[in-house]
């Protein structure tokens, strides 16, 4: 028999991440990500979603997109198409084939 | 009896009176409309004075319903909802890309009173998206520009061209004016920077007015109605300035015309339908638009919050404060200047030119993006993007190695090979010799004197060959 997972083990997670407003920039221009997060114990949160882009999406100049464990000001994030202040910020818990968007705000005229 | 000859000469003659009269009413018409068009010519104002109510239209004219027709067909908006709009006082912060598309469909629409202010005066460079202004507007203040062109689409809208900056001593004063009769004012806003951003927001929280916000930045596009209808403010979202390195503007991001005009038609929309008295369906809304995949995704956003410095339950802006302290940036639309290097490490336009014509060897290093240097570039330059060496690209690295070792072998002796960086205004390149300077004492290139171009390419063509183009 295969050794099974862990019984807490929760399974891999694959969230669609969007990036736009410019903030598309910090990571070659790329749009749209389908990203699988690996199954760990503790369900993922937007919390660990930033450390997570920040380890494997972004090379270069972390602060035009983060500041502490936050974005920085200036970024809005958006949760399913719903502001993220609606879904509980950096606490709430990522479902599978969630649809994160980070949008900078756009200065232009 | 008159021959046939004569009678033939008859009515060649009446024929030729008849065009004759048909010209000389064209005629009168023209003098007529370049008279009243001189008469009426808008007067710009460089301080906010004190405007008059507006004149109310107690019924519509013959002639309004014939040019109103088709808008006043429509159920949603009727005879009660034209006239609401022609008693609507607007101001339209910025006569630039958006600016221009919402003044031209209020005016169309026949809006009351239009504020036009903009501190600017018309360039080349806007003419592909700030489609008021003409080619013989260039060097004319962008608010009379746009008030001269509304005038002649409808002459029976009151314009308020306004030549001046926006500051927190003037912005209340200015924002109060607008409604005079109804109660419904929106105040479009193209600014495009951030203390005049929040200057704007909270001159209408503090005045009870809704703001139609807009933006458009290369092929994107966003709107939100703020402080309407007890929705959310700007502040609400955005309670810290961002960062101002992180802030792109047309002049550094690039645009299409097209984007700014469907985002400032879609402004007029949301005034149009407040004015009206049908209301706005974006308040707490935040609408996106993609250029490039025709998509418009709408999001909603976090309702006013009680904690928002200005429209809360305490809020501690209670008057105008100052925003370029706020947001730590210049509430101007122009480039930011940055200072990381050293006097000696850096030459200008002037020094480099002598350089030059004493065939000095050199390396001159183009930092510019690819999209810019297809624009322009001097010929005798090696273009590596910024971003290629940032990221150490193996291949970009390769040739910069390439070009120095060349240099070397052209010098004499153990003199060490000089690299001039540039780029467009001389921030970019700043940062380049910062990150040349770093890979030398990694010892992933070899040595080498290192300076930046001080204001770049835009100030060779300025100082320097006036035939090299501006961008
Ligand atoms: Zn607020």
């Amino acid at each position: 028999m295969l050794p099974a997972c862990g019984d807490n083990m929760a399974a891999p997670v694959r969230i669609i991440l969007e990036f736009g407003g410019g903030a598309e920039l910090l990571f070659d221009g790329m749009k749209k990500h389908h990203v699988t997060l690996a199954g760990q114990e503790q369900p993922w949160d937007i919390k660990q979603l930033l450390v997570w882009i920040q380890r494997n999406l972004l090379k270069e100049r972390p602060e035009l997109f983060v500041q502490g464990d936050s974005v920085r000001p200036g970024i809005l994030v958006l949760i399913n198409d719903a502001d993220w202040e609606l879904m509980g910020e950096l606490e709430y818990q990522l479902q599978d084939q969630d649809n994160i968007v980070f949008i900078s705000t756009l200065h232009g005229g | 009896f008159w021959s046939k000859e004569m009678s033939e000469d008859v009515s060649s003659l009446k024929a030729q009176l008849e065009e004759k009269k048909n010209e000389i009413a064209i005629l009168s018409r023209k003098l007529a409309q370049l008279e009243k068009g001189q008469t009426s010519a808008p007067e710009l104002h460089h301080k906010v004075t004190s405007l008059n109510p507006l004149t109310e239209k107690p019924a519509l004219s013959r002639e309004d319903i014939l040019r109103y027709s088709r808008q006043l067909l429509l159920p949603e908006l009727g005879v009660r909802g034209h006239l609401n709009i022609s008693k609507t006082s607007v101001l339209i912060v910025g006569c630039g890309g958006l600016g221009c598309p919402v003044a031209q469909y209020l005016a169309a629409a026949g809006i009351g009173r239009l504020g036009l202010l903009d501190y600017d005066e018309v360039e080349l460079s806007n003419l592909h998206r700030q489609v008021l202004h003409g080619e013989e507007n260039q060097g004319q203040a962008k608010a009379l520009s746009a008030a001269s062109t509304i005038k002649r689409l409808n002459s029976s809208v009151e314009c308020v061209p306004y030549h001046l900056q926006l500051t927190p001593d003037n912005a209340l004063q200015l924002v109060q004016q607008y409604p005079h009769i109804t109660s419904v004012v929106a105040i479009a806003t193209s600014s495009n920077n951030v203390p005049t951003r929040y200057l704007v927001n909270d001159s209408c929280v503090l005045s009870g007015k809704p703001l139609v916000s807009a933006s458009a930045l290369r092929m994107e596009g966003q709107l939100t109605v703020y402080n309407y209808q007890g929705g959310p403010c700007y502040r609400c979202l955005y309670p810290v300035p961002p960062p101002p390195e992180t802030v792109t503007n047309c002049s550094d991001g690039g645009v299409l015309g097209v984007v700014p005009g469907i985002m400032g038609c879609f402004q007029a929309l949301e005034v149009l339908k407040m004015a009206s008295g049908q209301g706005s369906s974006c308040s707490q809304q935040l609408v996106m638009f993609d250029a490039q995949d025709s998509r418009w995704r709408s999001i909603r956003l976090r309702p006013r919050q009680p904690d928002c410095a200005v429209c809360g339950e305490k809020p501690s802006v209670t008057r105008l404060v100052d925003y370029e302290a706020f947001c730590g940036s210049a509430a101007t639309d122009k480039c930011r200047k940055l200072n990381l290097l050293s006097k000696d490490q850096r030459i200008t336009v002037q020094e480099y030119k002598c350089l030059l014509d004493t065939a000095s060897p050199h390396l001159l290093l183009d930092v510019r993006p690819l999209v810019e240097v297809d624009i322009c570039s001097l010929p005798f330059s090696l273009n590596i993007p910024l971003s290629g060496l940032a990221e150490r690209k193996e291949d970009n690295l390769l040739l910069l190695r390439d070009r120095i070792s060349q240099l070397k072998q052209q010098m004499a002796g153990d003199c060490q090979p000089a690299v001039y960086v540039i780029c467009k205004l001389g921030n970019d390149s700043q940062t380049a010799v910062q990150v040349l300077e770093k890979m030398m004492s990694g010892s992933e290139l070899s040595n080498f004197t290192v300076k930046d171009v001080i204001g770049g390419l835009m100030a060779w063509a300025t100082i320097i060959d006036p035939t090299f183009p501006q961008y």
